[in-house]
């Protein structure tokens, strides 16, 4: 594993090709993790998977995250895995909501839900206010899943996937369950037996 | 550029690829060949059926959209969802402790290893070291537990082939290995055994006289499974050269566990990674040549003696002292306590009602799984419960290799082939 200063090189190389790339390290609980600019998310997932010495070829897992009381608020993770030195590193694009920032610059009327409906009202397509990552489908084949699953859970746009739909909620959900801010628990189930009581449910 | 969003861009676009091509050959013969008759076979209508979701031999909910010409695959698209329970959802809602049960429920035949990658994870957030009889105990279970999915890949498989009796057998067997979890645990399936910081009891009297009995007859089972399946006509001709996909494309699909060492590459996280008392242990990891269906039976095979072995060791060298950890912020107090001291009271009421709650972090946790690497990704927020759980499946991960498996193959191979990549559609939905 890298270790701190290691993380540091680490840092200082990638940002001489791509100035800016990494904002910060992290080390944690013998994590090793960069924190990158999501802007240049590919040239930094390339860089670690090509450069020698580095070579970061396996992409294990990408999960999305959401550090509510945070901002940035959202994040991707991606947990890259070097199979000759059984190394792994995350690697962490941090992800402003551009719903509450669009708010709190445009419009004070209040409305501060970062959920699409709402937003929708004011004006902005609500395809806008969701953040927008570019999609490492291309460089890692095995995201096509995991970035359609981060999508489907929250919101998060992945640019450039070549099928970006919801995968494990219905096609026709509304909303970003794994959001921190998405209420648990708040749809009624309707059982046949109820039916009777719930004239005209299924509208 | 913005990928279009909840749109289905791809399905028809290959018929109407097609079409082209032909009419273009056509045209082009035309031109070369001045004067001559030109006349194309007429194409095969390429059909779309739906495979599934509810099918025997979808091993689960899965639906499989898949466009054939005669009886060859041209496309395939799996659609999965259709369990999906949001069980990382409501793992926010639950203290630490409290989240256990959740995730055993996700991949239904690996509950061991969902409580380690889970329990591992949380260990590391608190940097808790649990116990060395604890870290064979869990590793025995485990061990058990690849016997036990592997018993249930085996018997679904042979019976996707046509193999009725191989499927019997391998249930009856599987069958004795639930009894030993029975017997240590008290279920028979989700046992919840694992605890964070070792394990919620210690083995009962008797218990390895059973495991040793049950090492000799899983033996006698896999003699009987080798001499039914390894030289069958009928299953080499279904199973050899049949859904090879190279070991680079695998690794840029991600794809782990039997199916990436049935190519030839010997990646175990029991070895790379080293967590538990697998270092301690001796074990091979089987690899195959090709990578086609018979190789990841055979591997598949192969481990499950390898889990055999290890099983022996760690009853041979089960350590004596405590099977869960002494640190009363993080575990229950032993019961007797309860009455006498009022310590052990206030530790209980604490971890029963509130739970222990962990600094700020975030922790990534892999184990080798019976389908591969299975990573339990923890993010606490410094409260009694997590601000996210999140599994990296590895049935969700391998099903993307599916369509490479089958394009081109024949209908009845993409059966063989589903059957070998053993998705467990609880874990792929969560």
């Amino acid at each position: 594993m890298p270790d701190a200063p290691g993380l540091e090189l680490i840092l200082a190389e990638i940002n001489r090709p791509h100035p800016g790339a990494v904002f910060d390290t992290s080390f944690d609980r013998d994590q090793p993790a960069l924190i990158v600019d999501p802007g240049q998310i590919l040239a930094v997932l390339t860089w670690l998977r090509d450069t020698p010495g580095q070579e970061y070829g396996f992409l294990s897992s990408v999960h999305g995250v959401d550090y509510l009381p945070a901002q940035p608020r959202f994040a991707v993770h991606y947990e890259l895995v070097n199979r000759e030195r059984n190394e792994r590193l995350r690697v962490k694009a941090l992800l402003e909501d551009p719903a509450v920032v669009g708010d709190s610059a445009g419009t004070p009327t209040g409305a501060a839900e970062p959920a699409p409906g709402p937003a929708a009202s004011t004006g902005i397509p609500a395809a806008e206010l969701l953040p927008h990552l570019d999609s490492c489908v291309e460089i890692f084949p095995t995201a096509e899943f995991q970035e359609r699953e981060v999508y489907d859970f929250f919101g998060i746009v992945f640019d450039g996937h070549p099928d970006m739909r919801r995968i494990l909620m219905p096609e026709d959900y509304v909303g970003w369950p794994q959001r921190r801010d998405f209420p648990i628990g708040g749809e009624p189930v309707i059982f046949t037996r109820d039916e009777a009581a719930n004239p005209g449910w299924w509208e | 550029m913005a990928a279009p969003v909840g749109t289905d861009s791809s399905s028809g676009d290959s018929l109407r690829d097609q079409e082209l091509t032909a009419t273009g050959l056509k045209s082009e013969l035309e031109q070369r060949l001045p004067g001559a008759e030109v006349e194309l076979e007429p194409e095969q209508e390429i059909m779309t059926i739906n495979m599934g979701p509810h099918h025997p031999a979808t091993h689960g909910v899965l639906r499989l959209v898949v466009e054939l010409e005669g009886e060859v695959v041209m496309d395939l698209k799996p659609i999965v969802g259709y369990v999906h329970t949001g069980i990382e959802k409501s793992c926010e809602t639950m203290s630490y402790w409290k989240v256990i049960p959740f995730v055993e429920r996700m991949d239904y035949l690996s509950y061991f290893f969902n409580m380690q990658a889970y329990c591992g994870a949380v260990e590391k957030l608190i940097g808790l070291e649990i116990p060395r009889r604890a870290q064979y105990l869990r590793v025995l279970h485990m061990e058990l537990n690849r016997l036990h999915s592997h018993l249930v890949w085996l018997g679904t498989t042979a019976l996707d082939l046509g193999a009725m009796g191989v499927y019997f057998y391998c249930f009856r067997d599987r069958d004795r290995v639930l009894d030993v979890f029975e017997m240590s645990t008290g279920q028979r399936m989700h046992t919840r055994y694992f605890q964070i910081g070792g394990v919620a009891e210690d083995i009962p009297a008797g218990f390895e006289d059973k495991v040793r009995e049950l090492i000799s007859v899983i033996h006698t089972g896999i003699a009987q499974y080798e001499a039914l399946l390894d030289r069958n006509e009928i299953f080499l001709i279904r199973t050899k050269d049949v859904g090879v996909v190279d070991r680079e494309r695998l690794l840029a699909l991600g794809v782990t566990g039997p199916l990436l060492r049935a190519a030839g590459e010997p990646w175990d996280l029991r070895k790379e990674e080293g967590y538990l008392a697998y270092p301690e242990l001796e074990f091979d990891v089987p690899v195959g040549t090709v990578g086609d269906g018979y190789d990841r039976y055979r591997v598949r095979l192969t481990e499950m003696k390898e889990s055999l072995k290890i099983i022996e060791q760690c009853l041979d060298g089960l350590p004596e002292g405590p099977w869960i950890a002494d640190d009363r912020k993080y575990v229950l107090p032993p019961r007797a306590e309860l009455s006498t001291s009022m310590e052990s009271l206030i530790h209980h009421f604490k971890l029963v009602t509130e739970g222990f709650r962990v600094a700020p972090g975030e922790v990534y946790n892999p184990v080798e799984s019976p389908r591969g690497e299975l990573g339990c990704f923890v993010l606490a927020d410094g409260s009694s419960k997590p601000a996210r759980v999140h599994f990296r499946e590895p049935s969700f991960v391998n099903l993307q290799s599916l369509r490479d498996m089958t394009l081109g193959e024949y209908v009845a191979d993409l059966i063989q082939t589903l059957a070998m990549l053993d998705p467990i559609l609880g874990g792929i939905d969560r």
